[in-house]
């Protein structure tokens, strides 16, 4: 990686708080490691040697801090990534949301969008897309941006179609964008009933009820104290009987929110709230 | 009791374990034999492929007496235990000796990195860490060498002569300066020794 290898602690807890001062952001909760690794791999890719050279350009202007936000945080996603999910998503957790006359999803971390299209196609192909709202927020303005756009490279596309395929997809996956020039552009019919925003997990309180949440591979980036605090918010998003998910390497068994939950799918980290 | 004397006598904390090609078989030769009261944790990242079901962990536990687990979040590390990076997720190690799991960027084609895991491990270990690199096709693993052999830990490499594939190993030789360059027989043995 770089010449930088480590952060001494202090100069860390610094540059923290010197964000969270000017731009309010709170990256304290993060974990350290993996957090400190993308400020390295940042400072090393702007070839910068010391934090405070990152800090006199943090200070620069917002439009600096954005670039630096969209870099240090992973936005790294595909669709239909775990295709055992959505499968098992298709087959236990849709025909209970059918049951209601509305249908409400919060993506939670949806980044570039990826995710929001993969359970819209699913929805769609299962007849509960035009009930249901999904509501797609991450922390960064410019994802959701290009989420919204829903513009992906077609190169990408031929992994994708055999996630969707791999997801028990229905049709073909090319039925649901079209080509131009090198780029596969998703369908409007998807995007109808998708509303983005931007949401910070770490300040933000939750902003409605749902049927679903979907975390998948957001907590991993928090420390413990933090997840419980999103574990408790998603809680009380939830009716009794509104699923919960996270990604599959994550999961309540120690979180202290854990008896409010049942298991629907252990290995795929589907919860239902009980209590 | 004795045992506590020889860790200390040694003082090494960590095991981590790198490979590729062929690599998973290079791991099951080197934790075959050890003994049920391995007192260091193991921390083993090969490459796989993503989105393929893997059957890793039962093959390991057919194969050694440690327990052995796929690492989940925030885990606790604990002596006498292999843990094996789980496939599509890059792993880190935290100062409070916790494992943090993460899915940003492919590093040098991969996810798991090997490089991250042993620097991560570094940083925290520092010169209490062993780090092993094993056969493999490809050159990741040598950058995390080099971070465990700057901060003193102790580097091994396969011997290229016995590697399935030999350019992980031959990358890292020619990159960081290498305590051992062994066969896999006498990396087990070497494991033993540090009791």
């Amino acid at each position: 990686m770089s010449a930088l290898l480590e952060l001494d602690d202090d100069e860390y807890l610094d540059l923290l708080l010197f964000i969270k001062g000017m731009y309010g952001f709170d990256f304290t909760l993060y974990s350290i490691a993996s957090f400190q690794r993308r400020i390295r791999r940042y400072m090393a890719n702007m070839k910068m040697s010391a934090v405070e050279e990152l800090k006199r350009y943090l200070e620069i202007d917002q439009f600096h801090f954005n670039n630096f936000l969209l870099e240090i945080t992973v936005n790294v996603t595909e669709m239909f990534r775990d295709p055992g999910f959505f499968k098992e998503l298709r087959a236990k957790v849709i025909p209970q949301l059918d049951t209601y006359p509305h249908v409400r999803v919060w993506d939670a971390g949806c980044s570039t969008g990826e995710e929001v299209y993969s359970l819209a196609i699913l929805f769609k192909e299962e007849g509960i897309l035009k009930k249901t709202r999904i509501y797609a927020t991450d922390i960064n303005q410019k994802v959701i941006n290009e989420a919204a756009e829903g513009i992906y490279p077609l190169s990408v596309m031929k992994d994708y179609s055999k996630n969707y395929i791999n997801a028990g997809g229905h049709t073909s996956l090319s039925d649901y964008y079209f080509a131009r020039y090198n780029n596969a552009i998703m369908n409007e019919q998807l995007k109808a009933n998708v509303i983005y925003s931007t949401h910070n997990l770490v300040s933000d309180a939750s902003f409605n009820e749902f049927n679903l949440i979907v975390c998948r591979n957001v907590l991993i980036y928090f420390q413990r104290d933090l997840q419980e605090k999103v574990i408790g918010m998603f809680l009380d998003s939830l009716p009794v009987f509104g699923y919960l998910v996270l990604g599959n390497k994550e999961s309540l068994s120690t979180s202290r929110y854990r008896k409010n939950f049942e298991v629907i799918d252990s290995k795929e980290k589907i919860y239902r709230r009980i209590s | 009791m004795e045992e506590n004397f020889k860790i200390k006598k040694n003082g090494y904390e960590a095991i981590v374990i790198g490979g590729s090609w062929g690599g998973m078989e290079a791991v099951i030769k080197i934790v075959k034999d050890l003994p049920v009261f391995f007192p260091l944790p193991i921390v083993v990242v090969v490459h796989r492929q993503k989105n393929v079901e893997s059957n890793l962990c039962s093959v390991i536990t057919k194969n050694t007496r440690l327990y052995t687990k796929e690492v989940t979040d925030k885990e606790e590390i604990r002596p006498g235990t292999i843990y094996l990076v789980p496939a599509n997720y890059h792993v880190l190690v935290e100062k409070d000796r916790t494992f943090s799991l993460d899915v940003s960027e492919n590093v040098l084609f991969s996810r798991p990195s090997i490089d991250i895991v042993f620097e991560s491990a570094s940083l925290v270990f520092r010169n209490k860490l062993i780090g092993i690199l094993l056969t493999g096709a490809n050159s990741d693993g040598s950058q995390g060498l080099k971070a465990i052999s700057e901060m003193g830990g102790l580097t091994i490499v396969q011997d290229p002569m016995e590697a399935i594939s030999k350019t992980m190993p031959l990358s890292a030789i020619e990159r960081v300066k290498i305590d051992h360059i062994l066969k896999l027989e006498e990396i087990q043995s070497l494991l033993m020794s540090t009791l």
